[in-house]
Formats: C-alpha cells, sequence, structure tokens
C-alpha cells in the first residue's frame, strides 16, 4: 500500500489530533493532507490556530492524541527512521547558548553522525554562505535575532535532510532578511528538499509556496495552490467600499461579516448593504470592523467578474444613501481576501 | 518491515543503532566540553564547601580541643559523601532546568536520532562522572588540608570504589528529578529547602552508631538517601581497631540496599519526569 504513495509523499496526515493535557478543545483537530516530495508547502492560519504545534507532531517533538503521521515513508512513531530525514527551523531561539557558533553546527551534525571531516567542511560552507563566516567563534548569546535565525537555518542543513520544517521563519525579520531567506528556501527546494513552512503571512505564502492549506482553530479549512484558493472568492475581481454614513451613524457592522448579521437590519449601514446587493455583484460581504475601524464608516467587499465596470453603479448607491465614498479599491483577490472570506476574520496578528 | 519501508526512500547513514550510539557519545562530548571550559567555576562549586568543612571541623576543632583527636578520620567518608553526591547534583541539575527551561536548549539533541532515555542515560552518566572526578580530585586535598588526622584504611578500596560509584549515581539521579521538576528560577530556593537539611540529616558529621540519646532523630535519618553512603564510606575508610573489626557504622547489607534503593527510584522518578517534559 505505502510503496505505492510514498514514491511521492513526504508527509502524509492522518486523522490528527492533539490535546494538550487540562487544555479545553484540540489545538489540532483532525486534520489530514499529504505533502508531495519536493514540494514547497504552506500551512497559513493566524495566531493559536495549531501551526507549532503541527510542526511539532510532525518533528516528533509534540506526542499526537490520536491520528497517523509518516515522514517519508516512515512512521512518525518510529523516532529514530524520521529524526535523520528532518530539520527544523524552529519558532524562537533555541540555539545552545553554551556553545559558539560553529560549535552548534558541528555538533548538531555530530548527534547525527556525520564524520567529522564532513561536518567541519559543511559547516565553513554553511557558515560563509549565510554570511556568518567572521562570527562564527562567538558564542551564541552575542548573536541578535536575525543572525541567530541564520544559525538556525544552517544547524537545520547540517545533517543534509530530506524535509525541512520552518515555524514562521520570516516572522521577525526585516525586509531584506527576509528576501534572502526566501531566496536560501527556493535554493534548497530546487536542490530536491521538501520544505513545510508556517506563516501568517498571505504574501509570503503566496509568493513562496506550491501550495497552502489553511488553518483556523486546529482545522484545515481548504488546501490547493494559491491560485485555485483564490479562485474560492466569488467572482475574479474584488472592489472595496469604505463608506461614511449620513450623520456619522454608527457602522454597526462589526462581526456582521455572516452577511445576515441583525444589528444590520435597520440604519443607514443596513439600507447601503440592501441597495449594494441590489447590484450586479457575485456577492456583497460586510466588513467587521476588527475595532480599529472610524466610527461612523462603514466598510463593504463586493465580488464580481468584472469589479470595475461595478464603480459607477456603487457610488450612485453610497449617494443616493446620503453617504460619502471615503475610500474605493479595486483588487484581485489575494489569500488574505479568501482567509476572509472563509472564515470572516481578518488574518493579522 | 524495515525493508519495505526504505526501498523508495534514502538509505540510512547507518543502522539506527548505530547511529543512536554515535548520537549519545556526541552528546557527552558537548557536555564535557562545556565543563571544561568552565572547570574553574566547576572547582569552586564542587570543592569550596567540602575543603573548608575539612579544616574548620577535622583540623581546628580537633587542634583547640572542641572534637576529640581522631574525628578528621570518623569526617572524611562524610566529606566524600558531600563532595560526590554535590558534584553529581550539581551536574545535572541546573544544566537540565534550563535546557528545558523557556528557552527549550535541549530541542536540539531531543531531534538526534537517539531514543529520549538515552539522553537521560547521557546526563546521568555525565554528572556520575562529575562526581567521580571530584572525588579523584578530594582525596589528595584531604590528605594534604588533615596532615595527621588522614586516617583511611586501605583495606576496602573495592568497597569504597563501589560506594563513591553508587553516590554518584545517587546525586545524579536526583538532581535529575529536580532538574526537570523545578523550574529554573526556582532552583536556587530548591537547592536551599531540600538539600542544605539532606546535608545536615544524612550523618555526615556524625557516625550513626552515635546517635543513641536520640532516637527520633537516628529514624529521621534512616530516610536521608546520605545516611547510606556516609555510613557505608565509614565503614570502609576508617581504620580498623585492635581486634581487626570495623568501626561501628550501619550494617553494609543495609547501605547497599539504601543506596541502590534510593538511586533507582530517584532514576525511575526522573526518567518519567523528563519524558514528560521533552515530548509535549
Ligand atoms: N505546550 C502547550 N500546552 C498547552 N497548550 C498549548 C501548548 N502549546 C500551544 N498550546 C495551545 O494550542 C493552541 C495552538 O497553538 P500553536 O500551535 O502554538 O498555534 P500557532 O503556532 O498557530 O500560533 C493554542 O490555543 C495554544 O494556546
Ligand atoms: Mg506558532
Amino acid at each position: 500500500m505505502e510503496a505505492a504513495v510514498q514514491g511521492e509523499s513526504a508527509v502524509e496526515v492522518q486523522d490528527l489530533v492533539k490535546t494538550y493535557p487540562k487544555a479545553e478543545g484540540n489545538a489540532v483537530d483532525g486534520v489530514s493532507f499529504t505533502i508531495r516530495r519536493g514540494e514547497i508547502f504552506g500551512l497559513l492560519g493566524p495566531n493559536g490556530a495549531g501551526k507549532t504545534t503541527l510542526v511539532g507532531v510532525l518533528t516528533t517533538a509534540v506526542q499526537p492524541s490520536s491520528g497517523a503521521v509518516r515522514i517519508a515513508g516512515a512512521d512518525i512513531a518510529d523516532a529514530l527512521r524520521v529524526k535523520p530525514r528532518i530539520a527544523v527551523l524552529p519558532q524562537t531561539n533555541n540555539l545552545d547558548r553554551s556553545l559558539k557558533a560553529r560549535e552548534v553546527l558541528t555538533y548538531h551534525a555530530a548527534y547525527h553522525g556525520v564524520p567529522k571531516a564532513e561536518r567541519e567542511a559543511r559547516a565553513d560552507r554553511l557558515l560563509a554562505e549565510l554570511g556568518l563566516a567572521d562570527r562564527a567563534k562567538e558564542k551564541v548569546p552575542r548573536y541578535s535575532g536575525g543572525m541567530a535565525q541564520r544559525l538556525m537555518l544552517a544547524r537545520a542543513l547540517m545533517h543534509d535532510p530530506d524535509v525541512l520544517f520552518l515555524d514562521e521563519p520570516t516572522n521577525n525579520l526585516d525586509p531584506q532578511s527576509r528576501y534572502f531567506l526566501w531566496d536560501r528556501i527556493r535554493e534548497l527546494n530546487e536542490r530536491g528538499v521538501t520544505i513545510v513552512l508556517t506563516t501568517h503571512d498571505m504574501n509570503e505564502a503566496e509568493q513562496l509556496c506550491d501550495r497552502v492549506a489553511v488553518v483556523d482553530h486546529g482545522k484545515v479549512l481548504v488546501l490547493d495552490t494559491p491560485d485555485e484558493l483564490k479562485k474560492i472568492i466569488p467572482g475574479g475581481g474584488l472592489l472595496e467600499l469604505h463608506a461614511a454614513l449620513p450623520g456619522g451613524a454608527p457602522a454597526a457592522t462589526d462581526a456582521a461579516a455572516d452577511g445576515a448579521d441583525p444589528t444590520l437590519a435597520e440604519g443607514p449601514a443596513a439600507d447601503l448593504l440592501r441597495r449594494l446587493r441590489a447590484l450586479d455583484a457575485k456577492q456583497v460581504e460586510p466588513l467587521a470592523t476588527d475595532g480599529d475601524g472610524e466610527s461612523g464608516i462603514a466598510r463593504f467587499r463586493l465580488f464580481s467578474d468584472d469589479a470595475g465596470a461595478l464603480v459607477p453603479a456603487v457610488i450612485e448607491a453610497v449617494a443616493q444613501e446620503g453617504a460619502q465614498v471615503r475610500d474605493l479599491r479595486l483588487s484581485t483577490p489575494s489569500l488574505e481576501d479568501v482567509f476572509i472570506h472563509l472564515t470572516g476574520r481578518n488574518l493579522r496578528p | 518491515m524495515t525493508a519495505a519501508v526504505t526501498t523508495t526512500t534514502r538509505p540510512l547513514p547507518a543502522g539506527t543503532s548505530k547511529l543512536a550510539m554515535t548520537a549519545f557519545w556526541a552528546i557527552l562530548r558537548r557536555d564535557i566540553l562545556v565543563t571544561a571550559r568552565g572547570f574553574v567555576a566547576f572547582l569552586i562549586q564542587a570543592f569550596m564547601q567540602p575543603l573548608l568543612y575539612l579544616y574548620v571541623f577535622g583540623v581546628v576543632l580537633p587542634k583547640i580541643g572542641i572534637a576529640v583527636p581522631g574525628y578528621g578520620g570518623l569526617l572524611l567518608p562524610g566529606i566524600v559523601t558531600l563532595t560526590v553526591f554535590l558534584a553529581s547534583v550539581q551536574g545535572i541539575m541546573l544544566p537540565l532546568a534550563l535546557d528545558l527551561g523557556f528557552t527549550r536548549e535541549i530541542d536540539d539533541r531531543l531531534l538526534a536520532p537517539t531514543p529520549v532515555g538515552a539522553i537521560v542515560l547521557e546526563k546521568v552518566l555525565f554528572a556520575t562522572l562529575r562526581g567521580l572526578i571530584s572525588a579523584a580530585i578530594l582525596f589528595p586535598l584531604a590528605y594534604w588540608i588533615l596532615g595527621d588526622e588522614y586516617l583511611v584504611q586501605s583495606g576496602s578500596i573495592p568497597l569504597m570504589a563501589v560506594l563513591i560509584v553508587l553516590t554518584a549515581v545517587l546525586g545524579s539521579a536526583l538532581g535529575l528529578v529536580f532538574g526537570t521538576v523545578v523550574p529554573s528560577e526556582h532552583i536556587a530556593l530548591a537547592f536551599a529547602a531540600l538539600f542544605t537539611p539532606m546535608l545536615f540529616t544524612g550523618c555526615l558529621q556524625y557516625p550513626w552508631a552515635s546517635l543513641h540519646s536520640l532516637p527520633v532523630f537516628r529514624v529521621i535519618t534512616l530516610f536521608n538517601p546520605l545516611t547510606y553512603s556516609a555510613e557505608g564510606l565509614r565503614y570502609a575508610m576508617v581504620p580498623l581497631s585492635e581486634n581487626g573489626a570495623h568501626t561501628p557504622s550501619l550494617a553494609i547489607g543495609w547501605v547497599l540496599v539504601g543506596l541502590i534503593g534510593f538511586a533507582a527510584l530517584f532514576f525511575m522518578l526522573g526518567l518519567r519526569s523528563f519524558k514528560s517534559r521533552a515530548i509535549r
């Protein structure tokens, strides 16, 4: 049974559940997916979605409560077979602070049985590639966040893993370091390393990943290529409207993203929504204000194949309602829009 | 099964058990390197207290007539216990608490292709070695400090060696328990609350046989694993009487039962606690 699947799959997850002791609810709540060999696979979700837990289970650091995981054909319970093939770039710095930077690399390789001459050579090569050669003899606590990140990447590569897990690798990086890391990830992938990365950055998932699983509350909501995911949105185009309501009336669109919110039933925001729904759009959604919305500003999204064509009608609808257009944006849907569409919430932390 | 699983994947670099051994030794080398770097700190930690003890109690008190001459000979076995025990505890407790703490430095080693139990064994082996090295350093220093008061019989050296190894394992196992249970910020507190009373109720400074007039205290000392070590070493080290008898002490059979029993108990507890901390 496995032999056929194994050829292409790097990671197979089936009905995986993780419940932490004494926790309410499941951190990972019945998840199944397969990651193909050689792909860059993204786990996209907000904080607390269960990404780190999922990576923990896939890398033998977290004990699953139920379900099955196979990495490169080996059952995760058979940890001694799995560990040589995987490597992790963790979300937080867990470098061995008692060692010097270069020793972090050589000892890591020694733990993995890489012969001495080879680990010395690899350490030097990786330190040079990641721009750490001149800081190699320093103790780890003196490393800045970005340097520690690069050192952890070098460490992960010291034993030549088949599957590399990166947990929010670019979260705290400046843009330059972020692009540097993206390049390294693409390079590794070209050399045949399967990449599994978690992120809450839509742009990152879109730019980097072959396929993306959108996770929320421990569940995979959808899994597909970024292009296919965008097609989930009704219509290929998107028009976002911010309108100032007459007399500064409360927008009352909080938590209204499901479109049927009772607070919208009355008042100018509801009237405007009804007008917009009468237009030729595939779908119209009021947006939650997330608490940061200006009072008196109502926000809506109109989905359509040709969103541009809606502009005059939208402006007219706003005027008829006695409201004012504050912002009107045309865009092609991004993964962020997909997330908002699926959950009614914004993804930003 | 093995063959079926690996047919379509890259073969492992070596058999998993060989790889696990390689990882084990590399992790041990890492701990030795870190200790060697802080060797002066190790010396201060391990010897400051025992050497001052030896000088004040073994030399000063007998010289000024507060302690009987020959007290140094009765004290030295207790100081060996103290030194070996502390050196072992210190070799594992705080390092482990830090490794398992907020920064989770242990994670890189947990990802090494070796079983979790082997990582625990490595920690215990390393701390035991630390205890043994401290014993090897202590004896010449004691000889030099105690002078005439250095009275050790050489007939029971194998027994002494066994007792010292068991004491080191005991300290490592107890350090394992506390290093995995107590968060690193509370280690100093745990040390004061737990180890200080242990060092005073463990028959280090007085022979157990001499406690007749304090029956309650005498029973209390039996719950302290250090009693078994100190009494065993007293039996092995204190010069024989003129008719060839050992100094009065706990029976050597009970000493071995006590040491092995406590060490095994602490090791099992520590192993369980480590596993629950290591794999969430
Ligand atoms: N060690 C732990 N013990 C108990 N609960 C945890 C632990 N780690 C994470 N959680 C909980 O599990 C859920 C998922 O967390 P996490 O996997 O860290 O999500 P993410 O990485 O997507 O932010 C959260 O509700 C979090 O509070
Ligand atoms: Mg996380």
